[in-house]
């Protein structure tokens, strides 16, 4: 991987079903890039198309027109170079906290010997130690997300895609679920992509924001965060991190006004 | 099992062991003619009494009605997989099934009998044209149920069609099955009487016809004692092979909260 090269580049990326009566358009030439262990948000109104943009990434569902690049190669279907953390834990039920992180290893006819090891540290670094063997309705819905965090990363891809991962959970959840993935993103440094509709959230985990509008999504600004890492918890009460809440609720807001 | 549970079953055997006191009394307080209705003690005696026949009878419908069970499961699951997995194949089998359950199956009873004879064949055909329907449509809509962020997942990591199946739907579909499979059992029971009331001479249901015959109440009511008893006793297998292969189904509102205060 060349460092110029990004990891990801939607580049004119459009997306338009065919419904009654003609065909709506859901995502209007979206164009940016994450860079090798960027962490970058992709924030927008409920409902835009934001889920669209990941599952294109992902390479689930083809774009209309333009282009998506993963390591400078174009995407035409899923790739191992991706995992993905959806909105609902999507765990199985009949599986342990451990199986279900091994999950990927099988499907992809991995050696399961090797990675086990793996897995169980992942488990560690997302604060289920000693949970491995319990099953998903043992298991709090903060704790069902971390486990398929540690599901995403099990195959070790260079890239994480994260689709709201947050968003059924409970503020103080979220807030604690926030600082630890940017402690999980410090430590394995993946280039990720977050899918979300919370500003603070954001702010609070990007190096930049790629702001769309309501539907037809285009982009209407990508925000460089520049707030200091490692982001404690405190940061959020500070002037800068404020600000940068502002200016973006403004970007959101203007839309509707 | 825990002290509720406890509680539940004595509260179970005590309702029903009124029920026999009340009925009891009622037969020889009113001296009611035992050929109307018999007191349980005649019933327990006439039981007794003719234990050899009861046991050679109660077989022959036992292994009627798990063989018609047997086939509706094996038949019902691969149709459901079938409806599940090759989605063209549906609108074929599904009109078929739909038509074969609602054919009124005592109507099609002497018909079998005259294709099969007298034998057990007919029984067992019965007893899995009137359990099998139950058996298809919960597994189909198990197999069907997969989440939508699961199957995303799968497609993500490329899974064959194969794994798709093994891995997601069958586990899936697992605890539909026994719901369809608990029904099926108590209709397997009713399809192999059904069979026995139409023809042959042997089974709980021949015994019923019989007795009717001669007036011999006591005799029909030992013969549906023992019915009732072997579908209690079939349905209860059931649910015990259900906790051991769907063991995760079980108990997750109280994990849930122990999780929640750990």
């Amino acid at each position: 991987m060349n460092a110029t090269t990004p990891a990801i580049e939607v580049a004119g990326v459009s997306k338009t079903y065919k419904a009654r009566g003609g065909t709506t358009t859901a995502l209007n030439d979206l164009s940016f890039a994450v860079r090798p262990q960027e962490f970058v948000s992709v924030l927008g109104p409920s409902g835009c198309g934001k889920t669209t943009v990941l599952k294109i990434i992902a390479g689930l569902v083809a774009p209309t027109t333009g282009t998506v690049r993963i390591d400078g190669k174009p995407v035409a279907g899923p790739l191992n170079e991706i995992g993905i953390v959806f909105q609902t834990p999507a765990l199985m039920r009949w599986r342990t906290a451990l199986e279900n992180v091994m999950l990927p290893i099988e499907i992809l006819r991995l050696d399961k010997s090797t990675y086990e090891p793996q897995a169980i540290s992942l488990l560690k670094l997302v604060g289920l130690s000693g949970f491995e063997g319990k099953y998903p309705n043992e298991l709090s819905g903060g704790m069902q997300q971390r486990v398929s965090i540690a599901r995403a990363l099990v195959h070790d891809p260079s890239i994480l895609l994260l689709d709201e991962p947050f968003s059924a959970l409970d503020a103080m959840t979220r807030n604690q679920l926030n600082v630890e993935l940017l402690r999980i993103w410090s430590e394995r440094k993946k280039s990720s992509l977050l899918i979300t509709h919370s500003i603070p959230e954001s702010v609070f985990l990007s190096d930049r924001v790629v702001v769309l509008s309501g539907r037809p999504a285009r982009v209407l600004e990508i925000v460089e965060i520049n707030l200091p890492r490692p982001r404690l918890p405190e940061m959020r009460i500070s002037p800068a991190f404020i600000d940068l809440v502002d200016r973006l609720g403004r970007l959101i807001g203007l839309e509707y006004a | 099992m825990s002290s509720t549970s406890l509680g539940r079953a004595a509260k179970v055997v005590l309702s029903l062991v009124v029920l026999v006191l009340i009925w009891e009394g009622a037969c020889r307080l009113f001296h009611i003619p035992t050929f109307l209705l018999p007191a349980p003690s005649d019933v327990a005696v006439r039981l007794y009494e003719k234990r050899e026949l009861y046991l050679s009878h109660s077989w022959v419908t036992f292994y009627e009605t798990t063989l018609g069970f047997a086939l509706a499961v094996v038949v019902g699951c691969a149709a459901a997989a079938m409806i599940v997995v090759i989605p063209s194949v549906r609108d074929v089998i599904m009109p078929m099934l739909l038509i074969a359950q609602i054919v009124p199956k005592v109507a099609i009873a002497p018909i079998l009998l005259v294709w099969f004879g007298y034998g057990a064949i007919p029984k067992v055909l019965i007893a899995f044209l009137v359990s099998f329907f139950p058996v298809v449509v919960n597994t189909a809509q198990g197999l069907a149920s997969v989440e939508r962020d699961l199957l995303e997942l799968s497609q993500s990591l490329k899974a064959t069609r194969m794994q798709v199946f093994w891995k997601f739907r069958v586990p899936t579909a697992l605890p539909d099955l026994f719901s369809g499979m608990k029904i099926a059992i108590t209709l397997a029971v009713i399809g192999a009487v059904i069979g026995e009331f139409v023809g042959g001479n042997r089974g709980l249901g021949y015994l019923i016809i019989i007795s009717n015959q001669e007036l011999d109440t006591p005799l029909a009511f030992a013969a549906i004692f023992l019915l009732s008893l072997g579908g209690i006793i079939l349905y209860a297998l059931v649910e015990i092979a259900e906790r051991i292969a769907v063991p995760w189904a079980g108990n997750s509102d109280a994990n849930m909260e122990m999780a929640r205060l750990g």
